[in-house]
């Protein structure tokens, strides 16, 4: 227990050092996220556990990201995406629904503040009273998680009666659907302003901080919440009888679960994460188009949660952070390197790397690399890097 | 009095098959079996009176209330709980958490209680864990209480769905056929717990079984279907002498089973 409390403290403060030290080093910064995981599972009380981590999320982290911003973009984007799979994890994991249209709620979030925190506004209803001040942001994660948890019950109730592949299918079509509308509601009444997108969107005052650092820590505090509300709902009447839906439908409602309400209820809380993140998203992008909601942003989402297990909150979060530091760091720093090598005229075994073709850079194949991750987890490791363990408890 | 549970010309027919006709059967307390050669229709019985199929023709009524359009839930909220024949039990939860599931109905709890875990819930959700634990320990599964349901033995597993079905607080429990795939001897002590529940928790019992010895030593009445008729009722030692009965399930003459 102290080995591990030593070597998990030193390894983290080894590895924040390291990324302090090059700043610029890819394999430091995965070490630092390396050093978090290890944290979460060594053999460690949990005051120091959770102690460790609030220093490196809170602490360790701003400071990183003032040696490289990037570094602080990637931790957003990794906690925005946590946050989806999180959403995702309830409506799949838990309560066995398989949605391939889950970026059409973070659509429906974006464009909500998108719509009301820019300019475009006043082309959309008329007169000149938008952007709405920057404060109304705060009140649009509210209304962007109500209106993506309605759109979650208008997805719902079409499909209670479906399983498996159907729901499968009208699950992508629905994703399909909100993806068209706002490529095309640029008429009659302008209100994506389809293709082009939407953009200045209207970011909320930043008290001080840089935007890097203020969207890191409102990403990071949404992500708290969106764990503890996971948690809570999970070990609850509520989060069993989503687990009896997903594992008998039928048995489940003859011991009195409402099937309905109970799905219906999954649609909603998973879509209203998606929603919270998807107006966070508009603000941190100053600019949204449909570009960002395609169906592969919903496979990527899924592709999340099956890498880190079903139904389990630490592989929802592993899987998010694997999969987004994969495909904005590891691959395209690959590249990069490599480009670096041919620049400098390395010859490997006296073929010279100059000659390579441009189509064997490592990031064009990015998704084929990720397809072959996941195919070799489902045979090796089905149930995901981290799964769903059942809570053993003391009874009284 | 008034029965409990009575049902007047149930009809259920599927695609031309006829599973059930215009069955009558009625308690008001006790155990009674159902009886009846594979095919005649007691399965279907049972899914009439949970909800799963609504009849064709006929009324199902529970405590003067009739069933017609409710759910299988809300008649399980109102009382009615049943097993499985072939066991449906949540298999990848722990045995505790099936029994809690099964309360699912009782539960006054809402969302709002559950996201901010307010004293209303740091009440209840710790009741409903010892109450589900009792439940465990009156089916003698007290120590398998955090294994996985599919990893339990199958008499375990059957014994688990009873606590489950319990655990909705019914006043008639319905078993499919709780002793599939038991000795003898697994069969006595499953029997000589339902009595002590009959006994304990004053519930009436309907009982779908082949074990004959089981029905006989069990039952205050028996009612025999045969191709979805009812075909004899009463007590057990009568619907044993019933000609009927015995030519339902031995047969008449040896053209009857060249034809059928």
């Amino acid at each position: 227990m102290i080995l591990h409390a030593v070597a998990a403290t030193a390894l983290l403060a080894l590895s924040g050092i390291a990324v302090a030290v090059f700043p610029r080093s890819i394999l430091a910064f995965l070490l630092f996220q390396g050093s978090l995981l290890v944290v979460y599972l060594a053999r460690i009380p949990n005051w120091l556990r959770w102690g460790l981590l609030g220093v490196a999320l809170l602490v360790l982290m701003p400071i990183i990201g003032a040696y490289n911003g990037y570094y602080l973009e990637v931790a957003t984007q990794v906690g925005i995406f946590v946050a989806l799979a999180l959403g995702l994890n309830i409506v799949v994991g838990l309560a066995g629904l398989l949605d391939l249209g889950y970026v059409a709620f973070f659509a429906v979030g974006a464009y909500s503040w998108a719509i009301f925190g820019s300019p475009h506004g006043n082309i959309a209803f008329g007169g000149a009273a938008f952007p709405l001040a920057p404060p109304w942001f705060f009140a649009f994660l509210l209304i962007g998680l109500t209106v993506a948890a309605i759109s979650g019950v208008l997805l719902g109730l079409p499909v209670l009666r479906l399983r498996g592949d159907y729901l499968a299918i009208v699950t992508l079509g629905f994703g399909e659907v909100i993806r068209v509308l706002a490529n095309n509601l640029d008429k009659p009444i302008n209100l994506t302003n389809g293709p082009k997108g939407i953009t200045p969107i209207s970011r909320p005052p930043a008290l001080g901080l840089s935007y890097g650092e203020y969207f890191y820590f409102l990403v990071l505090l949404i992500v708290v919440v969106v764990v503890l509300v996971n948690r809570r709902l999970e070990d609850s009447h509520i989060g069993r009888a989503w687990e009896a839906v997903r594992e008998d439908e039928m048995a489940a409602q003859a011991m009195g679960v409402p099937l309905v309400h109970a799905k219906l209820l999954a649609f909603a809380c998973g879509a209203s994460f998606a929603g919270v993140m998807g107006v966070l998203f508009a603000a941190k992008q100053v600019f949204i188009n449909p570009e960002s909601f395609t169906f592969l942003e919903s496979i990527g989402v899924l592709a999340m949660v099956i890498l880190g297990g079903m139904g389990s909150i630490p592989g929802a979060v592993l899987g998010a952070t694997v999969v987004t530091v994969l495909n904005l760091q590891v691959l395209k720093g690959f590249s990069l390197w490599l480009n670096e090598l041919k620049n400098a005229g390395v010859t490997v075994l006296g073929y010279s790397l100059a000659d390579l073709p441009t189509q064997l850079e490592p990031a064009k194949y990015e998704r084929m690399i990720f397809g072959m991750i996941l195919v070799l987890m489902m045979i090796f490791r089905p149930q995901g890097i981290l799964p769903a363990r059942r809570r053993q408890r003391e009874l009284g | 009095m008034s029965e409990l549970l009575e049902a007047r010309g149930v009809s259920k027919q599927f695609g031309g098959l006829t599973a059930v006709n215009r069955v009558d059967f009625s308690l008001s307390a006790g155990i009674v079996s159902i009886i009846g050669p594979n095919g005649a229709g007691k399965t279907t019985l049972f899914n009439v009176f949970t909800g799963l199929y609504a009849p064709d023709e006929g009324v199902v009524t529970f405590r003067d209330r009739p069933l017609a359009g409710l759910r299988p839930d809300q008649i399980t909220a109102l009382g009615i709980c049943r097993t499985f024949q072939s066991i449906r039990l949540f298999a990848n939860m722990t045995a505790i958490e099936n029994v809690l599931v099964g309360m699912h109905s009782r539960v006054r709890l809402g969302l709002w209680d559950v996201l901010t875990r307010g004293p209303r819930f740091r009440y209840l959700e710790p009741e409903h864990w010892s109450q589900a634990a009792k439940l465990l320990d009156r089916v003698g599964l007290r120590a398998s209480a955090n294994d996985v349901a599919k990893n339990l033995p199958y008499g375990d597993q059957r014994r688990l769905e009873i606590a489950r079905a319990l655990a909705s607080e019914p006043s008639l429990l319905l078993l499919d056929e709780p002793t599939a795939g038991m000795t003898q001897g697994e069969a006595r002590t499953l029997m000589a717990l339902l009595r002590r529940l009959v006994g304990d928790l004053g519930l009436a019992v309907v009982l779908i079984e082949h074990n004959m010895r089981v029905v006989m030593e069990v039952s205050d009445r028996v009612t025999v279907l045969d191709h979805g008729e009812k075909i004899a009722e009463g007590a057990p030692r009568e619907v044993q002498a019933d000609t009927r009965v015995i030519e339902a399930y031995l047969g008449r003459r040896r053209w009857d089973h060249a034809a059928g």
